[in-house]
């Protein structure tokens, strides 16, 4: 059982081979989004911040900016500044070269602004493409796959059919000795007692523990009922009453092998098995957190039916509502039934969806990279700007 | 074959999921507790939300996937459509912890 990768320089594997524009501050997402319109093979990374943050933030977004440039679907990356910005940018490249990969850093003001800028990084970039496109496909076995998990736009039939089936892949996925990381830890509330149960020691458990009670003390800071932001108002007409039920259901998309540690936002994992990312269960700051952490293809498991992806990591939707599959067929790759025995009977779509993520990450494109739904992302901040 | 129009997750539950919209008035056949019950609905229940298939008293916990899931707001009788409006979360509450800004 095997798939086919690309080989990178420090012996991991990626599924895509794209060149990341990736943005070290607001201010350059309009020359980042215009590179990546002109190049084919370039991908543009955009988000808000880098800038009038406190530390923390500043630490976490520099981060989380190493950690995506070292995501092993990028073959290349351009960093494109605007050159006052508060995160370090020769830092930045400074870490994510240590992979072993092309980092260049294109600054507007240096440069003399968007025309210049724009020319020469498409040149930059037109040169990595070249370099990038030499590189070819080999075959590396099951162990290499590093898959996240993610449910939005939930309703009833997500904690039902679709993440069961995401988690009987994820249970294949480990099993094969590979990597899987969930996270949405808003999502834990009222379920984190059964996940602890999972943890593979106190310590791991307590971990579990902190994230959830840090993540609702701050939903509680502002003195209301979350319900309404928490589940959404999309999820309570789907039929979801409460965070609780809510995440009784998220919580099986982890499937059920034992959980071997708990990751910070924005933190990179390079072991194998079952890990817990800190994240909010928004979209554009999970799936940023998620690709962070190393993965090369995450698992979204819809309800209501949510479109978009990721820039350089394949999302593949999986849908359990009938009425989504129908007049979603556009952004759904993958259909799950709810079977006439119920949920213990989704083994077999568990098999299914780890055979998709197999010939995804082997080349098939996912609906969404297609469309190219998925060119708006953020990164998870906690304080204020400034 | 006859498709089901609920589903009780776990034994413990005294809520099931509409798998197809349901009708005031309509009458369910289920086993609760092993034993075979009529279930009469009292509201519409749209698919994918809830009923209820046990009597739960207000300030009891309703149950689904054997877990809590929140509290009855008020008494929820069997084949009642419960949801938000009878429903409480017992988390992320800020509105009763009190807020720090």
């Amino acid at each position: 059982m095997s798939f086919l990768g690309f080989p990178r320089p420090n012996g991991e594997v990626g599924i895509r081979n794209h060149i990341g524009i990736i943005s070290t501050v607001i201010c350059a997402n309009d020359v980042s989004l215009r590179i990546a319109q002109q190049v084919e093979g370039a991908v543009a990374f955009l988000h808000d911040q880098g800038c009038c943050q406190t530390p923390i933030d500043l630490n976490q977004v520099t981060k989380t900016l190493v950690n995506l440039g070292k995501n092993p679907n990028l073959a290349g990356v351009l960093l494109v500044s605007l050159g006052c910005e508060s995160v370090l940018i020769e830092e930045i490249r400074e870490k994510i070269a240590t992979s072993g990969k092309p980092v260049k850093i294109l600054g507007i003001q240096k440069i003399g602004g968007m025309l210049p800028a724009i020319a020469e990084g498409c040149r930059i970039t037109q040169e990595m493409v070249i370099q990038a496109s030499a590189i070819r496909r080999e075959t590396f076995d099951d162990s290499h796959l590093s898959i996240g998990v993610k449910c939005g736009a939930s309703d009833t039939t997500s904690g039902l059919i679709s993440n069961p089936a995401a988690g009987a892949a994820f249970d294949l996925i480990i099993d094969h000795g590979g990597t899987c990381v969930f996270g949405e830890t808003t999502e834990f509330l009222g379920a984190e007692h059964i996940l602890m149960r999972r943890a593979v020691n106190l310590q791991i458990a307590q971990k579990i523990e902190k994230i959830v009670t840090r993540m609702e003390k701050r939903a509680e800071l502002m003195g209301v009922d979350m319900r309404g932001g928490q589940p959404t108002t999309g999820n309570i007409k789907g039929g979801l009453t409460t965070i609780e039920e809510k995440s009784l259901g998220a919580i099986v998309k982890a499937g059920t092998r034992p959980i071997k540690d708990v990751y910070e936002y924005g933190d990179r994992i390079t072991e194998k098995g079952l890990f817990v990312m800190d994240s909010p269960g928004r979209e554009p700051e999970f799936l940023t957190g998620i690709a962070a952490t190393g993965v090369q293809l995450i698992i979204f498991s819809t309800g209501i039916g949510a479109p978009q992806g990721f820039p350089f990591v394949p999302v593949l939707k999986i849908s359990g509502n009938p009425q989504t599959q129908r007049c979603l067929a556009d952004h759904i790759d993958k259909i799950v039934q709810l079977p006439e025995k119920g949920t213990d009977s989704l083994a077999q779509a568990g098999q299914d969806i780890f055979e998709e993520i197999k010939a995804i990450a082997s080349g098939k494109k996912t609906k969404a990279e297609v469309l190219g739904y998925g060119q708006f992302s953020n990164i998870f901040t906690v304080g204020p700007v400034i | 074959m006859i498709k089901r129009k609920i589903i009780i997750i776990n034994p413990k539950d005294n809520v099931a999921t509409a798998l197809t919209d349901l009708k005031a008035g309509e009458v369910l056949q289920e086993e609760i507790d092993g034993v075979k019950k009529e279930i009469k609905l009292n509201q519409d229940i749209p698919f994918g939300h809830k009923l209820g298939t046990k009597e739960i008293p207000a300030g009891s916990p309703v149950i689904k996937y054997g877990e809590v899931i929140g509290t009855a707001s008020m008494a929820i009788q069997v084949g009642d459509y419960v949801h938000v409006h009878n429903v409480k979360s017992n988390r992320g509450r800020g509105d009763i912890k009190g807020g720090a800004l």
